[in-house]
C-alpha cells in the first residue's frame, strides 16, 4: 500500500459545502433543517470532509472492501414464535394510535 | 475457567453476601448513598431506589431460605442509557427518546439480571452515542470522577465515573470507536472492549453495526473477564454473535487465564522467579508468565501525545522489559488512516441505523401539518447537534457520486488496515499504546471544533474498525493529577489471553483502578 497520485477512477472530488449542498444532505437526512442551523453547521461538516479526504491518498487498486469483520454469513434460525411483545404494548408507545393502528398526519 | 476460582471483586462481594456477612439491602443501600453523594457527577440519568432495594429483598430472602440465587445476587450494576430496560426510561441521551419506556430488556440486561444482579440506575452518554466526552447528551454533560472541572470521556462517560465514584463495581457501555475505553482511561478504571460478535446487542440502540459492542467497565480485568463471560455467546435474535466460540465459556480458550486470575495464585515476573527471593508463602500455586512479544505502536507516542501520557507508557514498556517481556516499537503505517475511514465507515453506517428515529411509532413526536414534516422536525427536535452532522456526513459519504470515492474507498482502506493488524499479530502476542492522547479535557475546551473532539479516538478507532478485542488499563497519573490509560490489543477472538495479559500488567504496574470513595476514606486513590 502506498501514498500515491490518483488517476481518474478514484479522484476524489473536492467538496464544495455550500448552503444548497447542506439542504440537499438535509433533505437526503430527512431532517428539516432551517437555513440559519445549516449555514451554522457548514463549516464544521466542511472540515470534516476536509479532513476525511486524505483517503483519496491511499492507493486501493484491487483492494477488496471489508464491510463485516466477523466473517459470518447466511445465519439461519428456526421460524418459530417464540415470547412475543403484545401489539398493546407497542401501540403504547407511539403517540397517536386509533383503532389499533398508528395515527400520523395527511401524507400532503 | 470456574467462577469459583476467578479472582473477582464482584465474585468476592457475592460471596460475603450469601454468606450473611452482609445483605444486598446493606450493600445497595451503600450504593445509592454514594450515587447521591456524588450527584454532582451527573453520571445517572435516571435513578431506581424503589426498584433496586425491592430486588435487593427478594436476593436477602431467597438466601435465608437456602434457594440458590445468581453468582452475581445482591452486586449493584448500572447500565448506559442506551441499553433498553423495562425499568424506567431509555433514553440514549437524547431528546427523541425522552419520555421512551422500553416494551422489552436487551438481551445484555437479562443474561445479567438472571444472575441476581441489581440495576440501580442508568448512566449518561453522549446523545445517541455521539461523541467522546458526554458533553453532547441531552442532559447535561458528566463530569469527571477525579476532576469535576473535565469531562468523564465518552461516549460511555456516565458508566466510567459510576465505577470511578466507587459507586458500583461494574457498569454495562459500549464501544463503537473507543467509547468504552477512552473514559475508562480518563477515570482510571479498566474497560474492556471484546471481540466483535462476542456479546449480543439485540435491545441496544444502535449506531455502527459493523463496530458497535458492548462491554464492562469494572475495576479489575478479572471483574472484566467475568461479566463478559456472563454476556457472551449466541442470541437467536442477533445474527452477528458468532456460534461456538464464546459459550459457554471463553476464559477457557487460554491455558494461561486460569494461573493469573486464580485467587491462589500470585503473578511473578519471570525474572525474579529464578532468584526466588519472594515469599512463596500462602501460595498454592505461582504463575511464571510465558514472555511475551509485545510491539508499542510508535505512531502512538510521537508529537501531538501528551508529555506525561508518553512517559507513563514508556514507562511501563520499560517495566515489562524488566519483568521478562520484549517491548519493540512497531509502526502502525495505516495509523493516520484509522480516523478519516472511521468518519466515513461511521457516519454512514449510523446515518442508516437511525433513519428508524421518525417520530411515528416511539420517541417524541413534532407537532406537523402532514408526514415529512412530522419526519423532519421529529427529527431536529429529537437529534442534538452532533447527530445531525454526523447524519449529514453519512449522507454525503453514501450518496450518489461521491459513493465510490469516499465509503467505497474507506472500506478498501479498511481491508488495509486489518492485513497490516493481521502482519503485525504474526510477529507480536500483543500491540499496545496510550488509550487517549490526552488526559480529560476541561468541559467546553473541545466543543467549538468538532474535529478536535474526534481526534480524541485516534488510538482507539483501529480496533473497532477491525473487530478487534481491547482493555485500557489505568497507567498512572500526569503532573496535574489525571489519569492515563495503556491500552492493550490482541488478535480477534484472543479475549481470554489478553484480560490475563491485562492482569498480569497491573501486576507489573502496581497501577490499580481510580476509587473516589476509597479516596475520601484516605485508603486509596492517587498513588
Amino acid at each position: 500500500m502506498s501514498e500515491k497520485n490518483l488517476d481518474d477512477s478514484t479522484a476524489k472530488k473536492s467538496v464544495a459545502v455550500d448552503l444548497a449542498a447542506m439542504r440537499h444532505l438535509a433533505e437526503l437526512s430527512n431532517i428539516q433543517m432551517s437555513d440559519t442551523e445549516l449555514e451554522n453547521m457548514k463549516d464544521d461538516v466542511a472540515s470534516i470532509l476536509q479532513y476525511i479526504e486524505q483517503l483519496g491518498e491511499l492507493d486501493t487498486r484491487g483492494v477488496e472492501p471489508t464491510f463485516q469483520v466477523s466473517g459470518r454469513k447466511n445465519v439461519w434460525r428456526e421460524d418459530k414464535v417464540e415470547k412475543q411483545i403484545t401489539r398493546e404494548k407497542l401501540l403504547e408507545l407511539a403517540d397517536e394510535t386509533t383503532e389499533n393502528q398508528v395515527k400520523v398526519p395527511k401524507v400532503l | 475457567m470456574k467462577n469459583s476460582e476467578l479472582n473477582s471483586e464482584i465474585l468476592a462481594l457475592a460471596r460475603r453476601i450469601r454468606a450473611g456477612e452482609t445483605t444486598a439491602r446493606v450493600v445497595v443501600e451503600k450504593s445509592l448513598a454514594a450515587a447521591e453523594k456524588h450527584e454532582e457527577l451527573h453520571f445517572l440519568l435516571e435513578i431506581f431506589p424503589d426498584e433496586a432495594l425491592k430486588k435487593a429483598d427478594e436476593v436477602d430472602a431467597k438466601i435465608a431460605r437456602g434457594e440458590k440465587v445468581g453468582k452475581l445476587a445482591g452486586v449493584p450494576y448500572v447500565a448506559k442509557d442506551n441499553f433498553l430496560t423495562t425499568v424506567g426510561r431509555t433514553t440514549a441521551a437524547a431528546k427523541f427518546l425522552e419520555n421512551f419506556h422500553a416494551p422489552l430488556d436487551a438481551t445484555a440486561i437479562e443474561r445479567i439480571e438472571n444472575e441476581d444482579a441489581i440495576l440501580i440506575g442508568k448512566a449518561n452518554l453522549d446523545a445517541f452515542a455521539h461523541g467522546g466526552s458526554t458533553e453532547n447528551s441531552a442532559f447535561g454533560p458528566t463530569k469527571n470522577a477525579i476532576d469535576a472541572s473535565r469531562v468523564a470521556g465518552g461516549s460511555s462517560g456516565g458508566s466510567a465515573v459510576a465505577v470511578a465514584a466507587g459507586v458500583v463495581p461494574f457498569a454495562l457501555g459500549t464501544d463503537t470507536g473507543g467509547s468504552i475505553r477512552q473514559p475508562a482511561s480518563f477515570n482510571g478504571v479498566v474497560g474492556y472492549k471484546p471481540t466483535y460478535g462476542m456479546i449480543s446487542r439485540y435491545g441496544v440502540v444502535a449506531m455502527a453495526s459493523s463496530t458497535d459492542v458492548i462491554g464492562p467497565i469494572a475495576r479489575t480485568p478479572a471483574d472484566a473477564a467475568l461479566i463478559a463471560q456472563i454476556l457472551a455467546g449466541p442470541d437467536q435474535k442477533d445474527a452477528t454473535v458468532h456460534d461456538n466460540y464464546f459459550a459457554p465459556d471463553f476464559l477457557a480458550q487460554d491455558d494461561n487465564f486460569a494461573a493469573i486470575f486464580s485467587e491462589k495464585s500470585r503473578t511473578i515476573p519471570a525474572k525474579s522467579a529464578q532468584t526466588s527471593g519472594e515469599n512463596l508463602e500462602n501460595c498454592e500455586k505461582y504463575s511464571i508468565p510465558t514472555p511475551r512479544k509485545i510491539g508499542l505502536i510508535s505512531e502512538f507516542i510521537s508529537d501531538g501525545v501528551d508529555e506525561d501520557v508518553k512517559n507513563q507508557t514508556l514507562k511501563l514498556a520499560e517495566k515489562l522489559r524488566e519483568a521478562g517481556h520484549i517491548v519493540e516499537n512497531v509502526s502502525l503505517k495505516m495509523a493516520k488512516y484509522a480516523l478519516p475511514i472511521y468518519y466515513i465507515v461511521v457516519p454512514a453506517e449510523l446515518s442508516s441505523n437511525l433513519a428508524r428515529f421518525d417520530g411515528v411509532r416511539y420517541g417524541v413526536r413534532a407537532t406537523a401539518e402532514n408526514l415529512g414534516e412530522l419526519y423532519g422536525l421529529s427529527r431536529n427536535q429529537g437529534f442534538v447537534d452532533e447527530n445531525k452532522r454526523r447524519i449529514l456526513i453519512g449522507a454525503f459519504v453514501l450518496s450518489s457520486g461521491y459513493f465510490d470515492a469516499y465509503y467505497l474507498q474507506a472500506e478498501k482502506a479498511r481491508t488495509l488496515l486489518i492485513r497490516e493488524f493481521d502482519d503485525l499479530f504474526v510477529e507480536y502476542d500483543f500491540l499496545i499504546g496510550p488509550t487517549a492522547p490526552m488526559t480529560a479535557f476541561k468541559i467546553g475546551e473541545k466543543t467549538a471544533d468538532p474535529l478536535t473532539m474526534y481526534l480524541a479516538d485516534i488510538m482507539t478507532v483501529s480496533a473497532s474498525l477491525t473487530g478487534l478485542p481491547a482493555v485500557s488499563l489505568p497507567n498512572g497519573f500526569s503532573r496535574e493529577n489525571l489519569p492515563i490509560g495503556i491500552q492493550v490489543m490482541a488478535p480477534q477472538k484472543k479475549d481470554a489471553t489478553l484480560l490475563a495479559f491485562s492482569q498480569e500488567i497491573l501486576a507489573i504496574s502496581g497501577e490499580k483502578s481510580f476509587n473516589l470513595e476509597e479516596k475520601n476514606t484516605g485508603t486509596g486513590g492517587k498513588k
